[in-house]
């Protein structure tokens, strides 16, 4: 069995989402190979390399890979998957656009956002907002697979692969690249960060995230927000977690002025530790909570702050 | 132009799903089920398109049980003209889908088929991208904006680190996120009007397309409870039990 794992990465740096889906390709079994498809992304195949467990690298380096555009990325990894039995990309927005993509150009079946391996054909996957677990067994030659990082640990570095060039397509594509406005922070990514603190459509503006920000710094924290927060206006989308944002599962999660929408929850729940600050004691956040506390978060946020 | 919206039919946003006890899926008896709220969004923006006067055609198309018909008029009530149902009583996977609505593609030749990019029961994310491929169009995913010019589709999408902006040719694939838009209420007039306009039944065998079943189901359970945890009387005792207890500040 050969498996191919996509790494996820900005041309400068790894993301560890990658290892972790090695984790995935390692527990399913077989020879792992990590793929490097970007732009001038020498450094970041370097670092693919050292990842524990990996047969080799290969390394596709082009103007049309760097933005790991979806047409781009099937016009490179098709023709590949005469050599591989699998095909593993991080749950995240990249893989997400690519991947089902490529799936269908091979006739294949995607296995969406796995958070366990239970046979090499058989995998288990959350739906209904992660109020079910669906296990399931594919029958399909090649699998591919999209894997929620936080459901991993990730793979140690330490190995020392080799490193394959390979050529990047020279497409024309229809899609073209025209902008980003990223979102700049010092904090940790959200999806790993040891601590995450979120509000909710109850901090009342964006502004008064500041009282979050100042919190966050202080245990070195990311930010995150529900839907309510983001489409307010208050903090940009990247903040949102939860079913259709994105999957969290730190040592600690503060909730603050979230109810606890099952949308929300799903994004949030599997987080070691849970606090909720809500003023209504009967807040669904409540029933999740290791630790509630029922107050108006204007008062208990400034105590909170001093209190560290 | 021409505009296709796959919609599809699933449990409402507000229901909790409750797996059934002997693990062979959710109970779906007596449940409210509702259009998936991303493809709200599709029939919206395709409204608004048309509303612009850069559309001037929205066929809607759902693939599912006879009921799915309620979804169709919905979103003929929002303002979408025609509707298709692709009728079938069994579990249709993404990928079947995908190859159903490009069979309706070629039958239709709309110039921009908007989705969801997730329906909120199976989580998939993956018809849009798969209908692009079958089709070899471009995609626009997680669309938090739409411009339609000159041939091309400039797409706002929602990534992991903020937003992207690209430009696809069209025909192109176009799955939506939540800030497209925020879709309308269709109004009383709209829902006795929308029972006049036509959709048509049509089987899977109608398109050729078989259902074959890749990911076979073995087993649905409920996902581990979390313990009911305590209520602290202040921030004081919080940060205490944050410290000596859970250690984890
Ligand atoms: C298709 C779809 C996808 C969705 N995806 C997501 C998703 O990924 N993530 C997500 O989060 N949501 C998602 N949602 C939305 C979700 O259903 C909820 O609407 C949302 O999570 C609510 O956000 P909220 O808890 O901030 O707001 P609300 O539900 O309005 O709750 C605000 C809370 O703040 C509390 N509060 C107010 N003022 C104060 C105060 N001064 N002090 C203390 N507490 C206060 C209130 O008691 C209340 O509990 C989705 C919905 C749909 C339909």
């Amino acid at each position: 069995m050969a498996i191919l794992v996509v790494g996820e990465h900005d041309n400068a740096h790894l993301s560890d989402a990658t290892n972790k889906t090695v984790t995935a390709a390692i527990k399913i079994g077989g020879d792992v190979d990590i793929l490097i498809a970007g732009e001038n992304a020498g450094d970041v195949a370097a670092e693919a390399a050292k990842i524990e467990g990996v047969r080799k690298v290969l390394h596709a380096d082009g103007a049309s890979l760097a933005k790991q555009m979806a047409e781009a990325m099937q016009a490179l990894i098709v023709p590949l998957m005469g050599d591989y039995d699998a095909l593993l990309a991080p749950a995240t927005t990249n893989g997400k656009n690519y991947l089902p993509r490529i799936a269908a150009a091979l006739d294949v079946m995607q296995i969406s956002e796995i958070i366990s391996v239970e046979a090499p054909d058989t995998f288990v996957r959350p739906i209904y907002a992660g109020n079910a677990m669906q296990t399931v067994r594919s029958t399909d030659k090649i699998k591919v697979i999209t894997v929620r990082p936080t459901a991993f640990e990730a793979a140690k570095t330490g190995g020392g692969a080799s490193v394959t060039s390979i050529d990047a397509p020279a497409g024309p594509f229809k899609s073209t690249f025209v902008g980003e406005e990223l979102t700049k922070s010092d904090r940790p990514e959200l999806t790993a960060a040891k601590i995450v603190i979120s509000g909710g459509r109850g901090m009342g503006s964006g502004e008064n995230f500041v009282m979050i920000e100042r919190i966050a710094d202080k245990l070195g924290a990311a930010v995150g927000a529900s839907r309510a927060a983001v489409d307010a206006g208050y903090v940009p989308n990247d903040y949102q977690v939860g079913q259709t944002g994105k999957v969290v599962a730190p040592e600690l999660y503060i909730a603050v002025g979230i109810s606890g929408a099952i949308q929300h929850l799903a994004g949030m729940k599997d987080s070691k530790v849970i606090v909720a600050i809500n003023k209504d004691e009967d807040a669904p956040i409540f029933q999740v909570a290791d630790y509630g506390l029922v107050a108006d978060l204007f008062k208990a946020l400034p105590e909170l702050e001093d209190a560290l | 132009m021409k505009v296709l919206v796959p919609v599809k039919r699933v449990i409402d946003y507000n229901v909790k799903a409750r797996v059934k006890p002997d693990g062979s899926g959710v109970d779906l008896a007596n449940v409210k089920m509702s259009m998936n709220p991303f493809g709200e969004i599709a029939v919206e923006e395709a409204v608004r398109l048309k509303e612009k006067g850069v559309v001037n055609e929205i066929v809607v198309v759902s693939i599912g049980p006879s009921q799915a018909q309620e979804t169709i008029r919905t979103a003929l009530a929002m303002g979408a003209d025609r509707g298709i149902l692709i009728q079938t009583e069994e579990t249709v996977e993404p990928l079947s889908v995908a190859k159903l609505l490009k069979a309706v593609v070629n039958e239709e030749n709309p110039e921009i088929a908007i989705l969801g990019k997730q329906a909120i029961d199976d989580d998939a994310n993956q018809t849009g991208q798969m209908l692009a491929a079958l089709l070899d169009w471009p995609q626009g995913t997680f669309a938090s904006k739409l411009d339609i010019a000159d041939g091309k589709a400039e797409v706002m999408r929602e990534v992991d680190g903020g937003l992207q902006t690209i430009s696809v040719e069209l025909p192109a694939v176009i799955t939506t996120d939540l800030r497209l838009n925020e879709p309308r209420y269709a109004s009383l007039p709209n829902i006795m009007k929308a029972k006049r306009k036509p959709i048509d039944i049509k089987t899977p065998d109608d398109y050729g397309v078989s259902l074959d079943v890749r990911l076979e189901q073995t087993n649905v359970a409920e996902p581990p409870k979390r313990e009911a945890g305590i209520i602290v009387e202040s921030v004081a005792e919080l940060v205490e039990k944050l410290k000596n207890q859970a250690g984890v500040i």
